[in-house]
């Protein structure tokens, strides 16, 4: 398997670093699907109803726990394999996901033919999990080498085809249930089956396109800023050194806050798009405004990290904190005039932003503590993710639900969670603040200098 | 003369990676716009 090697993978002269996005976008937009999972649950109970739900057919509450396990595993696979992927390059990290996330659908497949929930756990769960995390941090560092002038537009780019797989997902696994199903079979196992195939396919042109640059490379006509800037360091920190520091812990601040504040309502979308505007807005006007701040959600994650390169990443942060306690103070004002269209506003701004964090944060953390290991520690701070998964939409949840039981109309149950939000922008606004550049005494020692002749070459 | 072929090459694999990502891409915002506007209607 040597081709997956690091050392396979270093760039020829003329290799053009526009094919480094992508293939990157190859993984990011297959494991992108898990966003679109929802798709299948309701099917997934009538695999033996086929009509309506059988006593034995699974519940719905069993089978949300698929998706949470995923989650779960992304998070911590991200974590304890980040050192891994960073030192053993992006061909083998995409090549591995690639294949965890397809044999997970394909154990998923059995596990619904077979009528066994706990393969389904464990193939799209645990399996499909590992290739998600791993997927998701594998082209990160390469896309910041690539990319010196640009790595919030670079890595923007590969966290954008995130929020996009999904968009491909959710109207294709709908397509192939309809093909596959018949009037006694519902199509869920064959439809596993194909998007394992496509989903290998299309992760292994990602791994093979791949490249990483010779070291020392640098595009065409850029020069590296010789005055060094305040928050950008030139020093590479290593990845468990990284977690000692306040400012990892800060930043995990930003993230988990600026996730949880969009997470919950992104969940929650139509249901209280119809609860602030009874009869004005459908059911299926609802499903609209879900598709449209999925819309913004994949399109912020570009706009945001590549406007970073140009005014800094921590000003983005304070863009995203100053601007959403805004527009989450207006939301409920939007319910109270009865405007649709401001409440449209907000919200795609909104998830706009949420976006934005996740896409600008490996651009940060690069700021932060330089690319030797900037996969890695992406790796771990994706736990910030895990633990706004839990904390958004319980907060939605439980304050919508004790808001209603204290007898508070339902177009009005969602102000406090408006508010609530908005204070946990200010609490980001300060952990974002006080974050300072690294110290010295956490920066590795430099290492030779590369020989020129490994310079020159591959061309921007 | 080779230089050409490089140039046109790379363009060559330039486009078909593009494409290969991007066309599914932009069916599937396209797919998401078609629901969206139903919030119009």
């Amino acid at each position: 398997m040597s081709f997956l090697a690091r050392e396979r993978t270093i760039a020829k002269p003329g290799f053009n670093r526009w094919l480094v996005p992508p293939a990157a976008l190859c993984i990011h937009l297959c494991i992108g699907q898990a966003y679109a999972f929802s798709v299948f649950n309701l099917p997934m109970t009538k695999l033996i109803g086929i009509t309506k739900s059988a006593p034995d057919d699974w519940r719905l509450t069993e089978l949300g726990w698929i998706f949470s396990i995923a989650i779960v595993f992304l998070g911590l696979s991200a974590a304890v394999f980040g050192r891994w992927v960073e030192e053993g390059g992006p061909r083998r990290a995409m090549f591995t996901a690639g294949l965890c996330w397809s044999i997970g659908f394909l154990l998923s497949a059995i596990g619904v033919y077979a009528h066994q929930l706990w393969l389904v756990y464990f193939g799209y769960g645990v399996l499909g999990g590992v290739g998600l995390g791993i997927g998701y941090i594998s082209p990160v560092s390469t896309l910041i080498k690539w990319f010196p002038d640009r790595p919030g537009m670079a890595t923007g780019m590969a966290i954008m085809g995130f929020g996009g797989g999904a968009f491909i997902a959710s109207p294709l696994s709908v397509w192939l249930m309809q093909k596959f199903s018949t009037p006694t079979h519902v199509g869920v196992a064959e439809t596993f089956i194909s998007l394992g195939c496509i989903y290998l396919a299309f992760t292994m042109v990602g791994a093979a396109i791949v490249r990483v640059p010779p070291a020392g490379w640098l595009p065409a006509g850029y020069t590296p800023p010789k005055v060094a800037q305040k928050l950008i360091t030139k020093n590479d920190v290593y990845v468990y050194d990284a977690l000692k520091t306040p400012q990892f812990w800060l930043i995990w601040g930003v993230l988990c806050l600026n996730v949880t504040a969009g997470i919950g309502v992104l969940g929650q979308a139509s249901a209280m798009s119809q609860e602030m505007f009874p009869g004005r807005v459908t059911p299926v006007a609802a499903a609209g405004f879900v598709g449209l701040i999925s819309l913004f959600n994949m399109l912020g994650r570009f706009f945001w990290a590549s406007t970073s390169d140009f005014i800094g990443r921590k000003n983005t942060y304070f863009c995203f904190f100053v601007i959403g306690t805004v527009l989450y103070i207006l939301v409920p004002h939007t319910g109270a005039i009865g405007s649709v269209t401001l409440f449209v506003l907000c919200f795609v701004i909104i998830i706009s932003m949420y976006g934005g964090g996740f896409s600008t944060v490996p651009a940060y953390l690069k700021d932060m503590f330089g690319t030797r290991y900037v996969g890695a520690i992406h790796g771990w701070l994706l736990t910030a993710w895990s633990a706004a998964g839990i904390f958004g939409p319980v907060l939605v949840n439980y304050i919508r639900q004790y808001q209603i039981d204290n007898n508070v109309p339902k177009a009005q149950a969602y102000n406090t969670t408006m508010y609530i939000m908005a204070g946990l922008l200010v609490i980001g606004f300060i952990c974002n603040a006080l974050v300072r550049a690294v110290h010295d005494r956490y920066h590795m020692k430099p290492e030779p200098e590369p020989a020129q002749a490994s310079v020159a070459g591959a061309r921007a | 003369m080779s230089n050409s072929n490089e140039n046109g090459a790379t363009t060559f694999y330039l486009v078909l990676a593009w494409g290969f990502v991007g066309i599914p891409l932009i069916w599937g915002v396209f797919k998401t716009l078609e629901n969206a506007m139903k919030l119009f209607q």
